[in-house]
Formats: structure tokens, sequence, C-alpha cells
């Protein structure tokens, strides 16, 4: 790989790579992200690639796998160029029929296209299925264009020509003018604005100074971070040498997650890349400007994003917070000026130097500028990665992009933020969502995580799902964040196994309040956020659980009893062989009951019983109905017989 | 356990600092665990106190400071699959293989652990047996696919 001595010969590369494609060549891409790969991605590529050379295709086709389309609910995903038809849910035996129907004779197999859940209209392209069609993908957007191993692919779209502008057009302080103007805040969560941070460690004193991509995405429902760093990593190298360049730094650390094998592959393919090309090391394009990256990988600690416990975790220690009287930005890894931002924050500058601070302005809401991918997951039809511009509507989100909840089921709330965040209920759809708007409501925008719940869902054990995650997350260094949630955990435990008493609300929200006071990094300072937000809009649920004994969403263990309905059993057996407990009695044309003295609530029973039988009910807060008479128990086929019975 | 393994790892840092964790994820990579006498390496290796490397391994979930089972099956509790009915999944798979989260087989085959997200939200809920994964799970799922492993 020959090195790039400048400018010039960076574009004359982009020509050169250009030169050789031809726009009009089909070509047929496959998400290969981890969604899809899980779904089976790799066979579908390798079947594509076996009969293409079959079909002696090979020279006439091109196959490249991308990064994550992050229309997950439908992997794997195979896009078809120049047309752009989109294929979903494709498996290895559908490839036969791809190649000699839609890449030789132009034919769309209908089958294969995404069909609208509310019309039933056929989809062909890509770009107006309307999840893809609403959202604004600025970010996110050349993922499904690139193949992430490959550096040519990002420079054939533009790739690095903000770096070239930022090192020989622009002195490294009109770069940091031009990320101060963008109003750019960090997208990690705290919504701190880039520049500033940037500024504080350019001005530290102290050498060296570190700049850091923080890829420990730990959020339970949030992947935007992954996708984007095994999808286009090269966008994060390019954000981070222009921020290098403008903070005086010559050192990068990148902390990716071990969870993440694939980011991590792919980080360091990309890195080797950049290398090569002479994008990173020694007189970068020939300007004079030293920067080299050095990859760490973390080992599993959700408070290890958290910025000062990330550096401790850089330096090979317990990855525990500290005080932060004194900022990161000026003492940080080695006690030295280390900013760090998150990898959205990062693959943002490479667009402002390219577009400028005013076209990115331009975008979004008053105080909260640019777009914000968001992980669109849980009770929703279409789960993914969403990038939209700042202020858009909960609902726009939800309905029009997400396509709604499925099975026809009601939607009871929106959680936003991760294990920081809280729960938002169905009158604040209309919310426009940003850094701000997010947190009058008791929640925090965070990352981008976005758990959508339906009326299946009961939020106290959300609230109380929550606190256990953060339990086991706290790194037990000071006593709010220790043993608040150890006691509020004990309390809500108590709640959903029907021992709650009254007091109990009152008193979460007594410990929810001095750790968010009293705490000291922000995993304490924020952990009551899934308790009050919950109470703060649920409280009826919570109410129901400690006075009634009932859990209204029939999802807490303890408070619901499974139940075979003799109107609606059909004597199958399917529930009486698959209940690990034995608690089903029953045999062929025998009525099904369950022995409540046995039964270990596991859920087989429901989940086996045929749905046109739907006979497994569970109730909540009423007594269950004593099992029939022996004498009724024989099943008579005979549906008005049946109806006699009564 | 081969300490020339051990060495070979810690030979691929020489003069890094901040190495500590670095070395510990690779030896669990290829061990599958961390022994004591993997630890106790280190520790004449690094001049690192023993007590400190303890520490920094018993802190991270990547590393087992026990053996662990052929199989690792990995259940996802990450909120999305929550909602979607991961206790229930979880529940099914410690009352098929006898143990609970975090534990290993008698035999050694099956390590059973929870996940606090695998970003595969679409298939919630999900579980990992070693690379394999299997999503949209019902509780009626999990004997068939347990037992395709031994």
């Amino acid at each position: 790989m020959p090195k790039i001595n400048s400018p010039t010969e960076l574009e004359d590369l982009r020509r050169e790579i250009l030169s050789k494609r031809d726009p009009n060549k089909p070509c047929i891409t496959l998400c290969s992200g981890t969604a899809c790969h899980a779904t089976g991605s790799e066979k579908v590529a390798v079947a594509i690639e076996k009969e293409l050379e079959k079909q002696s295709l090979k020279d006439d086709v091109d196959v490249r796998r991308t990064g994550c389309h992050g229309f997950c609910e439908r992997g794997p995903i195979v896009v078809i160029y120049p047309e752009e038809i989109c294929y979903l849910n494709v498996t290895p035996e559908d490839v036969s029929e791809i190649i000699s129907e839609t890449i030789k004779e132009k034919k769309i197999i209908d089958r294969l296209l995404y069909t609208d859940p509310n019309t039933g209209e056929k989809v062909v392209y890509e770009y107006e299925i309307p999840f893809y069609k609403e959202q604004t993908r600025i970010v996110f957007g050349p993922n499904k264009n690139i193949d992430p191993k490959s550096i040519d692919d990002y420079i054939a779209i533009g790739g690095y020509s903000a770096l070239s502008k930022a090192l020989f057009d622009m002195t490294p302080e009109q770069v940091l003018e031009e990320v101060k103007r963008s109003n750019l805040r960090g997208r990690g969560g705290g919504g701190f604005p880039t520049g500033r941070k940037w500024e504080t460690t350019r001005n530290a004193p102290g050498e060296p100074k570190y700049v850091i991509v923080n890829c420990d995405e730990g959020d339970p429902g949030a992947y935007m971070d992954r996708s984007l760093m095994e999808g286009n990593f090269h966008s994060v190298i390019e954000g981070l040498i222009i921020g290098a360049y403008a903070i005086g730094s010559h050192e990068g650390l990148i902390y990716v997650r071990q969870e993440y094998p694939l980011a991590v592959e792919n980080v360091n393919i990309a890195i080797k890349r950049a290398e090569g090309y002479g994008l990173l090391g020694n007189n970068i394009l020939g300007s004079g400007f030293d920067f080299t990256v050095k990859v760490h990988r973390g080992a599993g600690a959700f408070v290890s994003g958290e910025s000062s416990a990330l550096m401790t975790a850089i330096e090979g220690k317990v990855g525990e917070p500290r005080p932060k009287y004194i900022h990161t930005s000026e003492s940080g890894v080695w006690d030295k000026p280390s900013d760090l931002n998150n990898v959205e924050t990062w693959a943002n500058i490479p667009l402002i130097i390219n577009k400028g601070s005013e076209w990115f302005t331009s975008i979004g809401t008053e105080r909260s500028k640019g777009t914000k991918i968001f992980s669109l997951v849980g009770k929703v039809n279409n789960t993914g990665l969403v990038e939209v511009p700042m202020g858009t509507t909960i609902r726009e989100i939800i309905y029009k992009i997400g396509g709604g909840i499925p099975g026809g089921k009601k939607f009871k709330a929106l959680q936003t933020g991760g294990p920081s965040g809280g729960c938002i209920s169905e009158e604040y759809l209309d919310t426009p969502v940003d850094f701000d708007e997010l947190a009058k409501l008791g929640s925090i925008m965070g990352s981008g995580g976005m758990i959508v719940m339906d009326e299946d869902t009961c939020m106290v054990d959300v609230a109380r799902y929550f606190v256990d995650f953060l339990c086991d997350e706290s790194c037990g260094k000071c006593v709010p964040c220790r043993e608040g949630l150890k006691r509020v955990r004990k309390i809500l435990n108590g709640i959903v196994a029907g021992e709650g008493k009254e007091g109990d609300i009152e008193l979460l929200e007594e410990i929810g309040n001095v750790m968010s006071k009293a705490s000291l990094c922000a995993l304490g300072k924020t952990a009551a956020n899934p308790i009050l937000s919950t109470i703060r809009y649920f409280r009826d649920e919570y109410d129901a659980h400690i006075e009634e004994k009932r859990c209204p969403a029939l999802v807490c263990k303890d408070l619901i009893s499974y139940y075979i309905d003799p109107e609606r059993c059909n004597a199958c057996r399917l529930c009486l062989k698959n209940c690990p407990a034995d608690a089903i009695d029953g045999e062929k044309k025998l009525i099904h009951i369950i022995d409540q003295s046995k039964c270990i609530k596991c859920g087989t029973c429901f989940d086996v019983c045929p749905p046109k039988f739907s006979a497994v009910k569970k109730i909540s807060g009423a007594p269950v109905p004593p099992p029939i008479p022996e004498e009724k128990r024989v099943l008579v086929k005979d549906k008005k017989a049946k109806g006699g019975k009564k | 356990m081969d300490v020339e393994k051990i060495d070979e790892i810690i030979d691929g840092y020489v003069d890094e600092e901040g190495v500590l964790i670095q070395i510990l994820l690779d030896i669990q990579r290829e061990l599958n665990w961390v022994p004591k006498e993997a630890i106790m390496e280190m520790s004449r290796r690094l001049q690192i106190p023993i007590s400190q490397i303890y520490r920094v391994a018993s802190f991270y979930t990547a590393m087992s400071l026990t053996p662990m089972g052929r199989h690792l099956v990995q259940v996802c509790l990450g909120t999305a699959c929550h909602v979607r009915g991961a206790p229930k999944i979880l529940n099914k798979v410690e009352n098929t293989l006898k143990i609970k989260a975090g534990e290993t087989t008698e035999d050694m085959i099956f390590t059973l652990r929870t996940v606090n997200c695998l970003g595969c939200c679409a298939m919630g809920p999900v579980m990992v047996v070693d690379e394999d994964y299997h999503g949209k799970m019902k509780t009626s799922d999990v004997n068939g696919i347990l037992e395709r492993y031994e």
C-alpha cells in the first residue's frame, strides 16, 4: 500500500478508485452487522458467491458485505444495485432465484419484498420503505454503501477529504472554532458541548495530551455505536484525527468492549488500512502532523463507560470513577489532559468540517443541533437503528418509522436513556426528542436507547429490572449508590412478590432523591430515574401491586396464577407433556387441570397452548376458579354440547 | 497449565503500560478461564502484586476465575429481551440444566451466564450457545436447542 503524501495524491487516489468502478455494474450488497450475521447473512453471502460462480457471472456482478443497515427486524438484508432493489429475510435457498431472476432477467421476486403491514402494498426499492424514507441518515447513511474492511470504499464516497481540508486549509484554532460554532453536543448522553471540551484539553498544561473514543456502549437495548464501529469506523478515525489536530494531541486511544468481537475486528482492520495509506502515523498526508492510535479492549463493566472510570481502565486498573472536581479533560489518563468523546460524536466531525457549522446548525432544535441515532427496540414492529433530526417527536419515531406496536397491542411507555433514563407515558408521545425536552419529563435522551413497552409490560417490574442491573454494575465505591440501590432493590422485590406495604413508594422516592444528590458519579446520580419516573407516570400500577396484590400487566410471577379454561381446553396434552413440574393433570379427551400447589409458574403451558385454543389464562388479584368436577372433564367435541355444559 | 503460553502472551506486551486487563483477556481467550497459576506467573513477570491482579480479574465480567464448561450458554437480559419475556427463558434454562446463572454443570458441559445486551434486540428474546444465536426464543424451544450440544 503506497503512502499518500499530499491532498492532491488523495484526490488522485479517489479518482483512480472511482474510475475502476462502473456505477451501472450490478452489485449485490449484504448487511453483515451483528444482528444480520446472527440471522445467517454470511451463509447467504457464501451462497451468492457460489451461485455467481456456477452461473458464470463472477466477473459481471460485485458482491459487497456492508455494515449494519439498521433494519434489523427484517435481516438478512440484500440490496441489489444500481436499482436498489431490497430483499428482506433472505435465506440461502432464495439465492439461486435471486441470481437467475433478478440479476439476469431483471425480474422482481415479490415474496422477498417489504410488505406494508397496514396497506399490504409491496415496496421494491430500499429508499421507499417507510422505515428508511422517514429518516435523515447523515451519519449512519454510508454504512449500507461501504465494506467496512475496505478503506477504498470509504475514500470513494469522499472519505478523508475533511481531514485533508482541516490539515491544509485550516489552522487548529479554526477547526476548534468551527466545531464550537456547530454547537455539537456529546452523543454519549451527557450532552456537553464538544467544542468546549476540546478547548479545555487544548488549553490544559501537560504533555502528552490524549484523545479518546468511548465505545463502551453498555446501555442494554442500545447498539448505535457498535454499528458505527462495525460498519464505518473510518468516519470515526477521521473525526478523531481532526480533533487531535485541533487539540494538539498526537496519541489516540480507542476503548471498545470485547463483547463486540466484530467491532474489535473491524476497528483493528480500519486502523491498519489507515496506517497503510499514511492517514495515521507520522507526517499525515505530508502535513507534518503526527498521530497514532491504540486499541484497548474493555473487559465488561458498565461503570467503565463513565469517563473517569474508562480512563482508569485504560491504565489497566479497576475501572472505577473518581470525583471530578478536576475534569478529565485537564487530568485524565496517566494524569494527562485527555479529551474523551463518544463514537457518534466523533463521526459527526468530518461532516461539520466538510459542510460547515452553518449547515449543521440548520438541522435540529435550538439547543440540540444535528441528528441523533436511536436504537428503537422492544415492542415495536420495525426494530432497528433510526437516525432523525433532533426535535423529531416520539410519535413520529415509534409510529411513522417504527411502524407501531405489534399484535394490535396498546402502547404503554417509552424507556429512553438506558438505566440512567426513565419511562415516558402515552400522553407525552408528541414531545420532541432532544437533550432538554426529555430531561424535563424526568428521563434523558442518553446515548440513544429507546425501548418501546406495550400493555403487557409491568412498570414496577421494569423499575426493578433496572435497579437489579445497576446493583450488579455499581462499583461500590460510594455509599449512596451502593447501599441506596440495595435498599431500593429490597423494597421493589417485596412489591413484586406481593409483600409491598403502605409507605413503600414514599420511601423509594426518598432514597431516590438522596442517591441523585449524593452519589459520586453519573451512574448513582441517575440511578433513581427509572424508579422516580415510573412512580411519576405509573403510580396506579405500584398501588395495584401494594394494595390489591395484583399485577395489572400479568407479569410478576408471585402475583399471577396459570389456569386452564375448561371451556377452551381441547385436551391436546401439549401443555401436559411440556410442563417441567408435572403440575398438569389430564389425558386425551380429558380436560386438563393445573395443580396450583405444584405449579412453578414457568409459563411453558401458556406458551405452548396453540393460539386457536388459547386455553391457558393468567389470573392476578383474583382467586383461581376451583377445578371442574371430574364428571364434567370428559371432552365433548361438539361445540353446542360444550356450550351446554355451562 | 502451560506456563509457556502465558509467557508468550505476556511477551506480546513488553514495555507497554497499563496492559494488565489486555493480558487477562488474552489468557481468558486462550484457556477459557484464568487459573491461579496464570495469575502467579503474571505477578512474577510483571512485578504486580497477586492481590492487585485478583482485584482486576474479579471486577470485570469477561474473566472467569473458575473453569468454564465446554459450552457457554448466554441468555440476554437486555431491556428489549426483558420486556419480550427473557426472564422466563432464563428460568427454563436454569431448571433444565439444574444450575443458576453464573454456574457450570457438574459434568462440565455447560456454563450458564446472563448478558446485559447483545445488541440483537430485533431477535429478542435471544439465547446464544457458543457462537450460535437463537432468536425469538420460547420456553418450549430450550430443551431442543440444549440437546444439540454435548
